[in-house]
């Protein structure tokens, strides 16, 4: 069983949802990140997210775009990625994401790509720009080397188009709270919950529900997991805080952060 | 070879659509309207009465008697998109897709620009049909074409400068598209080029493609048979494209002219299929400019408007099919032909379309006097002026 499928089967079992923590790979640096995932394991973070850089990140809000385009310039590349995926994991066991864009994998070929990251510990996928109707050889890579593929969803996908998009997809699902780019800071509509309650019982409880983009704080996450959803993704809201806070501070701060988001997830 | 409306939106293995999932209702709702619109009878009447009373269409195919003498071989004919409403091509798709927008009850219409042709067109469109244009500018752009950030503001549409990234047209259309997935419900995405997810591509294309069509039938008046050659600029390749779908059945040779920048050695170019690999950028499967590990790179040329790493997916079909020849004009040879079109034929072309007419004088001097080039003279060259007049005095200062 893949490790993000058991996380999700051993929260269940203590009566918890998922806090899924994001941060990009290589900001400010890449000792910061490496600060930062020790703040997200001492913190209690469920499943890491890692971003890589793409130089064209048309889903992302102006916080993650300013972190790639700093990590690219600081020289983050795919070798360097994988060196860091590798001390990663000699830290943790937690599942790791790896988000990015498409052409990132298409340019080595769909296979390579994902057998190298799969090899390094990366144990699922994001694409924002993956679409399904685009996906065939993509799926095809992935299911040959055991990589879970998370497809994103948003409130105005129809309901056949989440059945199938949730049948591609392994790990959990990932709904976008709201129209927009991540890190948008507006209050939550009515249509979040309506769209959580119905995505969940599409899914009739055959696989998890993520709920990310623009969750920043506990409140907002005591919101989404009393609405429904399985998990909660929260990603700018790290990345503003490791911009503000030294290097010598960021794993304790970061912890912090973290342990209250974390809170948010426990409903017994 | 001719596709007409590709169903699952791709030609060959590019185009398609890889974008985020909310944008999938909206480029569906986009699809389904162009389907039932682009026969309709009064969609046609209506976008036909704009094309002529408004923009001035037909334009003109004239025979450029004096460069042709200038270049010593086959006759060149200038296609003369240049003297439509605002100075461009842009306008014949952003009339149609403006039209098409106002069916589908959208008020609020957003747009990229590179030299800012396409964001002036599209603010024209909003202006006469009465809607709220909004358009995005790489704030490089904004610097160099000037006088159409001025034009756009003068039109009723506001210019949002782009700050991020490279600051030119790819990041503009990034920025768009990013207001189209946080404003999907309320706003159409006028997109400039034949490039994005599908059904842009067709859809401009065939907006485009009454470029040809009218070369095609004055061509049989004016020489009693179709051209031997056509040649047209390349930028994402809506020009380009309306000049060759309506022609590629029949014996014509075709060429598409990229920015070739400081040459394609250098690697600052913007020759996309001349020196390009296949990615995945923009919504689209087609040839990028890109790194080894699939970053997009910056790109150069001296004209705004060419100035992209990507390129319309019928175009990386057309050349992988060998349709058409692809091939690079640089920024000196591009401000040659821009001061020698002014002074030979007293028209100044646009940079961009300067880029097919040094192209078209290159190949004229190879071919017999019988025969006739069309060169797609995409627009005129107004806003370039003072960008020739930097360049100029740039490289007398070095050569001195
Ligand atoms: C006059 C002119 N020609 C050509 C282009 C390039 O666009 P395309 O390749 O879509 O025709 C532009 C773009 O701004 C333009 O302004």
């Amino acid at each position: 069983m893949s490790r993000i499928k058991s996380k999700f089967q051993d929260l269940r079992s203590k009566h918890q949802k998922a806090l899924i923590a994001y941060v990009m790979a290589g900001f400010p640096s890449e000792r910061d990140t490496i600060s930062a995932i020790r703040g997200f394991v001492k913190g209690g973070a469920d499943i890491i997210e890692l971003g890589m850089p793409f130089s064209d990140p048309l889903a992302d809000g102006p916080v993650i775009q300013h972190a790639g385009f700093q990590a690219l310039q600081k020289g983050m590349n795919l070798d360097r990625f994988l060196l860091l995926v590798k001390k990663i994991r000699m830290e943790t066991d937690l599942p790791l994401i790896l988000m990015t864009y498409t052409n990132i994998l298409y340019r080595q070929g769909y296979d390579k790509f994902i057998y190298t990251v799969k090899k390094a510990g990366i144990d699922g996928l994001i694409l924002p720009d993956m679409s399904i109707d685009e996906s065939k050889d993509f799926l095809q890579a992935a299911k040959k080397n055991n990589m879970d593929v998370i497809f994103l969803i948003s409130p105005n996908t129809t309901p056949d188009r989440i059945k199938k998009i949730s049948d591609s997809s392994s790990g959990f699902l990932y709904l976008v709270s709201m129209f927009g780019t991540t890190g948008g800071q507006q209050q939550f509509q009515n249509y979040t919950t309506y769209a959580i309650k119905s995505t969940k019982k599409i899914l009739g409880g055959k696989i998890p529900l993520g709920v990310g983009f623009g969750v920043s704080n506990p409140d907002q996450a005591k919101f989404i997991i009393k609405s429904g959803a399985d998990a909660i993704i929260v990603g700018s809201a790290f990345l503003r805080l490791m911009e503000n806070t030294p290097s010598e501070k960021i794993e304790s701060k970061i912890g912090h952060f973290t342990s209250s988001l974390k809170k948010a997830t426990i409903t017994e | 070879m001719k596709l007409k409306y590709p169903k699952n939106g791709k030609f060959g293995e590019f185009g398609g659509r890889y974008i985020p999932e909310t944008l999938v209702p909206a480029v569906e709702e986009l699809e389904q309207a162009y389907i039932k619109y682009k026969d309709d009878v009064e969609f046609k009447k209506e976008l036909q009465y704009y094309l002529t009373q408004y923009a001035g269409r037909p334009t003109p195919l004239y025979l450029a008697k004096n460069l042709t003498k200038f270049a010593g071989g086959a006759k060149i004919y200038l296609k003369r998109e240049d003297l439509l409403h605002g100075g461009a091509h842009k306008i014949n798709n952003t009339l149609g897709q403006g039209l098409l927008a106002k069916r589908m009850k959208k008020k609020r219409i957003i747009a990229e620009t590179g030299a800012g042709q396409h964001g002036v067109a599209t603010a024209m469109a909003c202006a006469v049909l009465g809607m709220n244009g909004e358009v995005y500018m790489g704030y490089k752009d904004t610097q160099r074409q000037k006088l159409n950030v001025f034009r756009m503001n003068l039109l009723g549409s506001k210019v949002h400068p782009v700050k991020e990234g490279t600051q030119t047209l790819k990041d503009a259309i990034n920025e768009a598209i990013r207001d189209w997935i946080t404003n999907v419900k309320s706003t159409y995405y006028l997109l400039g080029s034949a490039v994005g997810p599908h059904p842009y591509p067709v859809m401009v294309r065939d907006f485009q493609s009454v470029i040809g069509n009218e070369i095609l039938a004055q061509m049989k008046k004016l020489e009693k048979k179709s051209p031997d050659s056509v040649v047209a600029c390349v930028g994402g390749g809506s020009n380009a494209i309306g000049t060759f779908y309506p022609l590629i059945d029949e014996d014509i040779k075709m060429f598409g002219v990229e920015a070739g920048g400081e040459g394609i050695k250098s690697g600052h170019h913007s020759a996309t299929l001349v020196g390009g690999s296949k990615g995945i950028l923009h919504g689209m499967l087609t040839y990028l400019l890109q790194d080894d590990e699939g970053q997009i790179s910056e790109t150069h040329s001296i004209s705004a408007g060419l100035d992209y790493p990507g390129v319309g997916p019928e175009h990386s079909y057309l050349k992988d099919a060998k349709r058409v020849k692809y091939d690079a004009v640089n920024d000196k040879e591009a401000v040659e032909a821009f001061l020698l079109l002014s002074k030979h034929e007293g028209i100044i072309p646009a940079l961009e379309s300067a880029h097919a007419i040094a192209y078209a004088v290159k190949i004229a001097r190879n071919m017999p006097k019988s025969e006739s080039i069309v060169v797609t003279l995409s627009g005129r060259g107004d806003k370039d002026v003072e960008e020739v007049g930097r360049y100029l005095s740039k490289n007398v200062k070095n050569k001195k």
